[in-house]
């Protein structure tokens, strides 16, 4: 009878693990075991996921307001993304150099933020119900757009224009004299002094979990449950009283938001700018991730964000050392690709049939 | 045409259930060729349902299939598809058109049945490729819309014909088929004008005359006494009454209709009218509503509610009496005026309503009344948390849901209405039709309004909690001191849950009866306007 029950809760376990989670963080913890074995430090395997982890959870928090508000995953983060690149930018521009230029960079992204987020929002209350679709080529047009942009804005500061010409952003550019480790030295622990080869980017990590409560808090604030209501029955919230229009762009604005400090987050980190179509590759990353946490195209919890961040981003720096080590083919860049795109697509999928 | 003495047709105790709910029991009834059968009742009383097993429809097949002997010219048949019905010489002309709007009337009438003529690709090719007879189809078309015996262009595209002219060509398409016996006519005049009607009902005695059985199903009852040989009344799936059409009159019919125990009904009303209702004041006062819902057109009502009483609404389905809180709610589109308490309420915005005090317990549970997917707490708590910013605490500026308040409403409701669920943390969709109708009346009663709309409170719920359901809004009635309108199909229910019930019928307001009144009263108002 003990057992039976058990193998009740065991199976209740597993259904809402999901098997993507499960098959994941199954391979991940095999990556782990496999590490010492070829050769590689766990130490050093560790910092890197950690590491990997600070830059990328905050483009992760920036789903989760749209999945909340029914608008589904956000495929438009690229445009997020641009509002961090010209707060970041602009900033650098104005002359603020080291940890302030962060500050200012998010300070200076918001305006831009809020104006680009409330158009999107705008636009997705035009076509609901084909938001994803709609969402991807927001993302895509608006990144062309912004090629053009970096190229005619007049920036003047040397160290982030073209070598040559003067004229333009450069496609790449350092942030050793900006916002380079403005979060990730923060408070460092750092423990190679005792031989092991582990370094925690405290900064970092606090900074997210910062916006992972305010977020959390949002969520349990009246605005918040009217958010959640919205995506979970738009009908039932209209009969409530809710101008469901104006809290989808609310939440699409925050995502936009978030998504311009997630990347502004991911460069401190990083410590390099990558501008022209180089906000294409956030999305992708970003979606798998969440869903990799147990998001569903219309439900998302902050410990989605974190459990899925840790799974994606792990495979994703594990794979390449290990799994290279083991059958001397770089087989990474196809597992991240595998992983990121089926996950999207189980996840479509899965939508149709609660749907159905 | 005769078959000495074998009826054409013959039901023998039908019976079929949906999942042990039991909607026809022990039908009995023949036709002969060339008679019209009026038959009639109220809505769900197993028409349709009847029909589908006669057409031999998949929906039958698929929930179990049925009991009892169709009996075709004395022939034990059972129709697998509706093209088994359609071989044997079963037509049938749904409520709804299926017909092709781009094409002629021609050709949707001989439609996959066209007359062809061979040329030389064909030769090679095969029959696929023969050509159209055009002038063999005008001779069949024009010779079936002769047979019912009206005037249509049949060369006319049917997008630019009147909604008459494309009933006809519906019916001409069943009459086309050199084998028809007999045909099933759902509702054909319910789209029709008056004089469309006519022409109608006297292209179905044509066809009776040329030796066509037809079943005519209507809510126009003196289109029945007009046309049909013999009426036969259902009733909640029973045959009640078989006769020759020249023995009923429209109140009979009304009567045998809607009438349970006619006695009993009449000797028994629920509750007698509460005198001070008589001249209470007027809290509510609708004047000149419109409401444009889907199937539910609401196109000129005026009514008056009076304070602390519970006011039902009825009427056959389609007629709008579910516009009239939709519209009032701002749930569709809506125009006139609406007075509560004296003061205007804004049409168009729910928020205004629910401002107003105002609640609405929509008849759609699923679709408008629950977040299927989210606990029983966030339902009961969610309008009133939003509304009025009850369960909040505050800190500054920010207002923080109160899971503790959030939690004590829900058990409280959960007992006071004994709402059946595992915890007031699961989710709405495992909860039974009955407990979400219950959750939907408790997310009403938190918002502790003055005035309360209830659509269809007991559809698609059992006895058992029907019973519950009625009584927990009689009791917020009688406790509360809320004004409670309620509107439902049941008739039954109203006469014993309400003090006076508005019928609406058309779109229109028919009459407004104290709930003792007979059944009959009742019936004929249903009928009365009928569009």
């Amino acid at each position: 009878m003990h057992e039976y029950a058990s193998a009740i809760a065991l199976r209740y376990w597993l259904k809402k693990m999901g098997y993507p989670r499960l098959i994941i963080a199954g391979f991940l913890l095999f990556l782990f075991i496999m590490a010492p074995v070829t050769g590689s430090d766990l130490a050093t395997q560790v910092t890197n996921v950690i590491n990997r982890f600070s830059w990328n959870a905050v483009l992760v928090l920036a789903m989760v307001p749209m999945i909340h508000s029914g608008c589904g995953l956000n495929f438009g983060i690229p445009l997020g993304v641009l509002a961090g690149l010209l707060g970041g930018t602009l900033a650098i521009e104005l002359g603020f150099t080291g940890p302030m230029s962060f500050v200012m960079a998010i300070v200076v992204s918001t305006p831009f933020a809020v104006l680009f987020g409330g158009g999107y929002g705008m636009l997705l209350n035009k076509i609901k119900g084909g938001e994803m679709m709609v969402a991807t080529y927001v993302g895509l047009s608006s990144v062309s757009l912004m090629c053009i942009m970096w190229l005619l804005i007049p920036y003047r500061n040397p160290s982030i224009v073209m070598a040559y010409t003067g004229v333009g952003l450069r496609n790449m550019f350092a942030l050793d004299s900006f916002y380079a480790g403005a979060l990730s030295e923060f408070l460092k622990i750092d423990l190679n002094p005792l031989g092991i080869n582990l370094v925690i980017p405290t900064g970092s990590i606090l900074f997210f979990a910062l916006l992972g409560l305010a977020v959390w808090a949002f969520l349990h604030t009246k605005t918040g449950t009217a958010m959640t209501a919205v995506g979970s029955n738009p009908t039932f919230a209209r009969a409530s009283g809710i101008n469901v229009d104006r809290i989808r762009t609310l939440s699409v604005i925050l995502s936009t938001w978030l998504g311009a400090v997630g990347v502004l987050t991911y460069q401190q980190g990083f410590g390099f700018v990558q501008l022209y179509t180089a906000p294409l590759n956030m999305t992708m990353p970003a979606v798998a991730a969440v869903l990799i946490g147990g998001a569903s195209v219309n439900k998302a919890s902050i410990s989605n964000v974190i459990i899925g961040t840790l799974l994606f981003q792990g495979l994703v720096t594990m794979t390449p050392t290990v799994i290279t080590a083991l059958i001397h083919t770089d087989v990474s860049e196809v597992i991240r690709i595998i992983v990121s795109n089926g996950m999207v697509v189980y996840a479509l999928t899965r939508k149709t049939e609660e749907a159905a | 045409m005769t078959n000495n003495g074998t009826p054409l047709l013959r039901m023998q105790n039908i019976k079929k259930d949906f999942f042990g709910n039991q909607v026809l029991t022990d039908i009995n009834f023949t036709l002969e060729a060339g008679q019209v059968l009026g038959l009639c009742g109220e809505n769900g009383a197993g028409k349709s349902t009847l029909m589908k097993i006669l057409f031999g429809m998949d929906v039958i097949r698929e929930t179990g299939g049925y009991d009892g002997d169709v009996l075709l010219n004395g022939q034990k048949t059972e129709f697998k598809t509706p093209f088994d019905a359609l071989a044997a010489g079963i037509g049938m002309v749904h409520q709804e058109f299926s017909l092709i709007p781009g094409f002629t009337a021609t050709e949707n009438i001989l439609l996959n049945r066209e007359p062809k003529k061979k040329n030389v690709i064909s030769e090679v090719f095969g029959d696929r490729l023969n050509t159209l007879d055009y002038k063999e189809m005008d001779r069949r078309s024009g010779e079936a819309i002769r047979k019912m015996g009206v005037e249509i262009d049949a060369g006319m595209t049917i997008s630019s014909m009147p909604v008459g002219h494309k009933q006809f060509t519906e019916i001409a398409r069943e009459l086309s088929k050199d084998q028809l016996k007999l045909l099933i006519l759902d509702e054909p005049t319910a789209v029709l004008t008056e004089k469309e009607a006519e022409a109608l009902l006297e292209s179905i005695r044509n066809m009776a005359a040329q030796g066509i059985a037809v079943i005519f199903i209507t809510h126009r009852l003196h289109e029945i006494l007009a046309v049909c040989d013999k009426v036969v009344v259902m009733r909640d799936g029973y045959v009640v009454k078989d006769v020759p059409a020249a023995e009923a009159s429209v109140s009979d019919i009304t009567r045998w209709m809607v009438g349970r125990e006619v006695q009993k009904a009449a000797a028994a009303p629920a509750e007698p009218v509460r005198a001070e209702n008589r001249d209470a004041r007027v809290v509510m006062s609708i004047r000149n509503l419109w409401v444009d819902m889907p199937g539910e057109t609401v196109r000129d009502v005026s009514l008056d509610i009076r304070d602390g009483e519970i006011f039902g609404i009825g009427g056959l389905a389609g007629q709008g009496k579910l516009g009239i809180p939709n519209g009032i709610m701002g749930l569709y589109q809506a125009g006139g005026t609406v007075e509560f308490d004296g003061k205007p309420i804004q049409l168009n915005s729910p928020r205004k309503c629910l401002d107003a005090s105002l609640a609405f317990v929509s008849e759609d549970r699923r679709g408008v009344g629950l977040l299927l997917d989210e606990s029983l707490e966030w339902n009961v708590a969610f309008p009133a948390m939003q509304i009025q910013n009850k369960f909040l605490k505050k800190y500054g500026p920010v207002r923080w849901r109160d899971e503790k308040a959030i939690h004590a409403v829900t058990k409280k409701y959960i007992d006071a209405l004994e709402i059946k669920c595992t915890s007031s943390r699961q989710n709405a969709r495992e909860l039974s039709g009955g407990n979400q109708q219950k959750i939907c009346l408790a997310k009403a009663f938190a918002l502790e309004p003055r005035f309360l709309f209830v659509s269809e409170p007991t559809r698609g719920i059992d006895v058992g909690a029907k019973a519950l359901v009625l009584d927990a809004l009689k009791r917020f009635n009688r406790e509360s001191g809320v004004t409670v309108v309620m509107i439902s199909s049941e008739l039954e229910e109203l006469r014993q849950t309400c003090d006076r019930i508005a019928i609406i019928s058309g779109g229109q307001v028919a009459g407004i009866l104290p709930a003792a009144d007979s059944s009959e009263d009742f019936g004929a108002l249903m009928v009365s306007k009928v569009i």
